[in-house]
This record gives C-alpha cells, structure tokens and sequence, in this order.
C-alpha cells in the first residue's frame, strides 16, 4: 500500500508522474489546497496568467509548440467558465489539454453556494470527456486516465473538477500502472486491403493532389517526415489546411501553399481540377471545400483520420482510413514500394505545366506603396529578417491571420500556432506566452490585429513577470478588418461597428505593462522597426500602422466553389450572391 | 464499433457516388452499451440536441449491476449520412462501448409498455374492456369511473390502441419507449 497523500497532494504526484513541468492557472478559494501543494515543490513551475482564458490559450500554446499536453488549474465558478472558450478552441483544434478546475466542497454542491457553477454540466459539449471526482481515492487514477484520454486518438482537452474537500481528505496515492485504465483504445493502424486500395488508385493518378492538415502534425515529427517522402518519391503537388501548414515546408518544391477561403489560386483550382485527392488528416472543413456539391468533383477520394466521425461527414469519399497518419503513411509507403513505386509520372509533368500557369497567375502580389505600409509587405519584410532564426508564430484571428499564412513560410511542423476551427481573437498572446515558456531561448511572434490584441492584451502582464520576450506584432488598420471586409463585398459597404474606437496608445501600452513599444508608420522605417523589436531582450509590441482598406485575397466567397474565387478588388463587384451572404 | 460505410469506386465525383435514395428519412434503432456512470445520458442526449439529430424515443437502465453498464435504447430518424454520423459520433463517447445499430444488422424485435387511463361509465367503459381484451392489455387498476390498462407490444400496436381509447374516455397516458433486441443467438 502506498503512502497516503491529500487530494491536492495528489493533484501534483500525478501531475509529476505524468511528466508535467508547467502548469497555467489562476488561484482562488476552491483551488486553494492545490496552491499550497504548488507552493510546496519545485517541480512544477506555475505561471501565473492574468484571466483564464489566457491559461487556456498559453496551455493550447505550449501543446502545439511541444506535442505534449497543456495543464490549466482554475479555481470553481468564474475561473472554470472563463476557461470555456479556451477548451472550446482545443476541442475545435484537436489540441491536448488538462483543465483541473476547484468545485465547491461535494456537501455543498446544488446549494447555489458561492462560486458554485455546475462546471461538469458546461463543459460537457466543449470537452473530450470530463469528470466530477467526488472521492479522493479516485483522484489518481481520473487524472491518469484524464491524460489518456487528452492525448490518444484524435487529441483534445478534458476537465477534472475537484471539490474542495477531496483536494483536503486523504487517500493511498496510485500509480499510472497501478491505475485502473479505461476501455477507450483508439485505431491506429489502418485497414491494409483500404491502404492497399487507396495505393492502387494513386498510381493510377494523372493529375494527384495531397490535402494535409492538422492530424499529421498531432500525429508527431515522424509523420511529417512520412509525408515528404511521399510528396518527394511521387512527385505529386500537395497543399495544406490552416492547421497544417509546416508539415510539408513551405521551401519544398511541390508545395502550392495554403488551400481555401484565402488560399492561392493555384491550390484550389488543383483540388479543383484533379482527379485524386488524398487528404491526409483534415476533415473537409467549410473554409476548405467552399460550395460541397462543386467542390473537386473530378476526383477519387482518400480521406485518412483518427476520428471515424470525420469520415463522409461533409464529404463522401471512396477509401476511408481510419487510424494515426503516422501507422498509415508508413504502411502506404511500404505498400506502394513494396509494389514498385509506381506513378503516371508524365501524366503527373503534364499536371504540372497545368499548376504552373495558375502559379504564374501569382496570387498573392499585391500592389505595394512607398506612403504606407501595406500589411502583407510588413509581413514579407518580417519573414526576410526572421527566415533563418529559430522562430515560432502564433497569430490573433481576421485578416493578418490569414497574411501571416500567406506570406510567412513555415517548414516545419509545430511552428504556427493559430485558431483554426473556432476562429478566436484573443488568442495569440496568450498562445505566444505559452509558446515561450516551452522555448525560452527561441523567437517567439505573435501577428495580431488591432481588435484582437485588446481581447487578452492583459496577458502582457504575465509576459513581463516571467521574463517572456515575446513580440506582439500588430497589423494596425484601427479595423476590425475581417468584418469590415465583409462589410464591403456582402452589405453594401455599410460598416457597422466595424470601426476601433479610441484603440489605446500601443507604445505606451507597453510600457505601461513594462515592455518595450515601438510604432512604426512609414514604410521606410519598417525594416528598422522589426530589427529593433528583434533585437529586445524582452516583450515588445511593434504597432505596425497599415494601410486601413486593405482586403485579403484571393477569397473564395462564402457558397462558391474553388473555381470561383475573387482575386482583386476589381472583381468583387456581385461576387456573392443572396445565399452565400447567409453563410458564415 | 464498425462503420457501415458506403464506399464507390467510381472516379467520378463524390457527390455522383452519393445514392439518390439518401435523403429518404430512415428510422433507425440503435442499442448503445454503456458505462453507467454520472452525466452519461447527459452526453447522449446533448449529443442529439447539439448537432440538430432527432430523438424518437429513448429508454435506459442499468443492464448489468456488476459490470456497471447500462443500455440506452433509441430510436432514431435521418438521413442514411446523418444516421452514420450519429453512430460515429455515439461511438467518440468516452463512457460508450459498443454502438448496435438493430435496423441494418438483422431482424430484431422492439417492446414498448404503456400505461392508459381511461375514465367513463356505460356503454364506453364495457368498449374499452373488451377493446382492452382484444390488444391483451391488462387492467393493473380500476375504479368505478376509471381503468389502468397496462399493454405492451411494438410501438405501432401501443399507437393503435392509444387511437381507440381516446374517443373511449383517455385522460393521461406514459410510454416507456422502445426496448429492442436482436433476434437469435
Ligand atoms: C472572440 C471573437 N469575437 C468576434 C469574432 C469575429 N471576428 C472575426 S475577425 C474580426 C475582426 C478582427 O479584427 P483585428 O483583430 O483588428 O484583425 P484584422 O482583421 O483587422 O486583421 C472579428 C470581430 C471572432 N473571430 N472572435
């Protein structure tokens, strides 16, 4: 029998023991036998965020600049649905996270007691699985079981609320092996006869497309490793998700950048045009495919997930794989070399003239200005003096999300930080917080945008205190720019409260935080301006002033197919009709 | 779980591969098998409510104490993609072991108990016994003015008998909803 502990004792033992080194939080009365335990021991650092969203953001952070999963401690009530979204996010991005949330003490629950919130209830939609552990011997084993669950089969967060007298009773410690586990055991491995058909088709391909996404960065190193041999031996053009990007390096010579809403002409017109697709785990999500019933309806479909719900969900497509990208991409490359290695391999040079005149279409140029700083040639002259560093980017959401996945390139998974699925502002900060606490020594960026660096700005506080040199990098347009943008194509130019009223003064911001401000306007000074932020041992924000119309193209609009996207302001003229301006 | 999933191998467009019989509305019953631990049906149910599925009926109880497992019976309707959905979605359930969809994998057989009131006096009240008789509903309670018949059979049976009663005197009626089972070993 081993020695008996308190709940919160508990809490830290099994937090150690499932290697845990950081853990985000915010105290308060429910939590409060957790924090002594904290306080403690010298294991696990706690960094103390300033709002609990931020916790959850920074935890989503450092999960996605790691592999590992992300540790949030809140206390009950405020603290746990201030943590709502955050866990919302990671459920919508597949990202692994442990939430430990302080409950009222179990003779107290259903009283209304203070700072009672049925958190369990709240969190049921917007976890993986959660947990009320009411007795203090089943502590162990539910946290044990909590990090199972967080981080097998398709990743994502989970929350264990501990009331407070469990945090004080005792109990015998268990182990992880001791721990009871549980029956969930997801597939990894692929079908062999699906795998083998999904070969046979891509052999056949003339005009192949690979679709990447998030699952093969969830997936670990080894599976991107996979994914470029795949794209090197058969020559095939492969493009990614959001989610994906950095999987295959934006420096390789098949890739045709992001797909989508905002990606380039020449990705989605080869997901249009082609005629087999092998998406390599992504789910067909909205952004991707545009209008379903047009979207790629030349082509044979491979789809390869964790998540059997993924499959046929939006899309239906002909071989499911159901299983990690790591175990299939490496029994599809040992099938398809153990069968010869065969592709169409002129028919594939022929498909390539044909991308090559939608790339010389070149997409992404956009007409630059020597007055003001044109946020995509802000972004261009960051990657030239940031390119060969040891860099890691988070971004905020609207447009100069989707600019910094334009015009950065990332060649290497767990490099990009953003939210994908849920579409956050008030992420990138803290993300960048929890980003630099994994890579203390690195370069750490996140591209905000006015609106939505004011969502969590608090979190600079957390930054200055724990000597985090983050760089808030802000694409100024005194917009709420994606909204305005759509305000522009699809309701007439009427721009209702898309406008950032008296935005604060962001250098002295920052120096009010105790970081270091920089405004730059003039697109002379740009180059100065980033190599100063650079070279600042600690938080800076950069407000990057830019030009304030700015739209972000190419765009697919909302209830059109890939092969109807606007590239210019000029073609936006009708471009959305009545039911596409219903859609989101 | 298994995945009942159509798969085409025509290299024409996913959505030509789609059956034009797919937007029929099926009704499907599907057997889960689960822990019986808190929030359980919480999660089943708001499952159905959060992504717009339909609920028909629904009945659970503990099925094996030992091994703490329930069976949450339900039946519902959708289109054959919404009812492979479901499914999926059932089986990423952390606390579900098993999905059993009895509609497509073999003949079973579905029981649904009810309760009907029926309140009258004359020549209504000797209809309704004899009614009663003929559905081999049993009297569980009785009253000068009133019946209890207790009747049990597939939904279909309880509906019909539920119709005869109403002009009969019927004044409050529960359902368990369905329980089902697959035929043979
Ligand atoms: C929490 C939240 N609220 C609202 C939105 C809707 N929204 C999407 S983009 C956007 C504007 C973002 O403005 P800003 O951060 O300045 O970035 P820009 O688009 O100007 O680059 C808004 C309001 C959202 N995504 N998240």
């Amino acid at each position: 029998m081993s020695r008996e502990m308190t709940g919160a004792e508990i809490v830290v033992t099994a937090l150690k023991e499932q290697g845990v080194d950081t853990v985000f939080g915010y105290p308060g009365g429910a939590v409060l036998p957790i924090y002594d335990a904290i306080f403690q021991q010298n294991d696990i650092k706690h960094i103390l965020v300033r709002h609990e969203q931020g916790a959850t953001h920074a935890a989503e952070g450092y999960a996605r600049a790691t592999g590992k999963p992300g540790v949030v401690l809140v206390t009950s009530g405020p603290g746990a649905t201030n943590a709502v979204t955050g866990m919302t996010d990671a459920l919508m991005d597949s990202i692994p996270m442990i939430v430990l949330s302080g409950q009222v003490p179990t003779f107290m629950i259903g009283n209304d007691a203070f700072q009672e919130a049925d958190t369990v209830g709240i969190t049921r939609p917007c976890s993986k699985h959660n947990w009320l552990v009411k007795d203090t011997d089943e502590l162990a084993e539910t946290i044990h079981q909590a990090f199972h669950i967080a981080t097998s089969g398709r990743p994502g967060p989970v929350l264990i609320d501990i009331p407070k007298d469990v945090q004080f009773a005792s109990a015998p410690y268990k182990t992880k092996a001791k721990a009871p586990t549980t029956h969930y055991k997801p597939q990894v491995k692929g079908d062999l006869a699906e795998i083998t058909r999904a070969v046979e088709a891509f052999e056949q391909a003339e005009r192949p497309i690979i679709y990447s996404g998030g699952g093969v960065i969830n997936s670990g190193v080894a599976a991107s490793q996979l994914l470029r041999e795949l794209v090197a031996g058969s020559n095939a053009p492969i493009t990614s998700t959001l989610m994906g990007l950095g999987a295959y390096p934006a420096s390789g010579d098949n890739w045709l950048g992001m797909l989508g809403m905002h990606g380039t002409v020449e990705a989605n017109l080869a997901m249009h045009g082609c005629d087999f697709m092998l998406c390599v785990g992504a789910r067909f999500d909205d952004r991707i495919t545009g209008r379903t019933d047009a979207f790629s309806p030349d082509s044979f479909k491979v789809h390869m997930d964790i998540d059997p719900s993924s499959i046929n969900k939006i899309i239906h497509v002909d071989v499911p794989i159901i299983g990690d990208i790591g175990h299939i991409l490496e029994d599809f490359l040992k099938v398809w070399k153990s069968r010869g290695r065969k592709t169409k391999s002129a028919a594939i040079k022929k498909w390539w003239s044909q991308i090559e005149e939608w790339q010389a279409t070149k997409c992404l140029d956009f007409k630059n200005s020597d007055t003001i700083i044109k946020p995509q040639h802000a972004l261009q002259r960051l990657e030239a003096l940031t390119k060969n560093m040891d860099r890691y980017i988070t971004t905020e959401v609207g447009q100069h999300q989707m600019w910094a996945a334009q015009y950065l390139n990332f060649d290497d998974p767990h490099r990009f930080m953003t939210s994908g699925g849920l579409g956050t502002m008030g992420y990138g900060l803290p993300a960048s917080v929890g980003v630099q606490v994994a890579h203390p020594e690195s370069l750490v960026i996140n591209i905000a945008g006015d609106a939505s660096f004011l969502m969590n700005m608090q979190e600079m506080g957390t930054a200055v205190q724990f000597n985090l040199p983050v760089k808030q990098f802000i694409l100024n347009n005194e917009r709420l720019g994606m909204v305005r943008q759509w305000q522009q194509l699809l309701h007439g130019e009427r721009y209702s409260q898309s406008w950032s009223e008296a935005l604060p003064d962001f250098v002295k911001l920052a120096e009010a935080f105790g970081g270091k401000g920089i405004l730059v306007d003039d697109p002379a000074d740009l180059d100065e301006a980033i190599k100063e932020m650079l070279a600042y041992d600690g938080p800076v924000i950069l407000d990057c002033v830019v030009e304030k119309h700015e739209n972000c193209f190419p765009m697919i609009p909302s209830g059109k197919a890939h092969n109807e996207m606007i590239l210019c302001d000029e073609e936006t003229a009708d471009a959305i009709d009545a039911a596409g301006k219903t859609r989101v | 779980m298994t995945l009942h999933l159509k798969k085409g191998s025509s290299r024409k467009s996913a959505y030509d591969l789609k059956n034009p019989l797919d937007e029929q509305i099926e009704t499907h019953t599907l057997a889960v098998l689960v822990d019986n631990e808190a929030g359980v049906l919480a999660r089943v149910i708001g499952l159905f409510s959060g992504r717009g599925y339909n609920i028909e009926s629904l009945t659970v109880a503990e099925t094996d104490p030992e091994g703490h497992r329930s069976r949450i019976t339900i039946v519902t309707t959708g289109t054959p993609a919404v009812i492979e959905q479901i499914k999926a979605q059932l089986g990423l359930i952390i606390p579900v072991y098993r999905v059993n969809d009895l509609t497509v994998e073999g003949p079973s057989v579905e029981r649904e108990m009810a309760l009907l009131k029926v309140a009258g006096q004359g020549d209504k009240r000797v209809e309704a016994m004899r009614l009663a008789d003929i559905f081999r509903a049993n009297v569980v309670d009785s009253t000068l003015e009133s019946f209890v018949f207790e009747i049990t059979g597939t939904p279909e049976k309880i509906d019909a008998f539920t119709d005869l009663m109403h002009p009969l005197g019927l004044t409050d009626i529960a359902r368990t909803g369905v329980a089902a089972m697959a035929r043979g070993a």
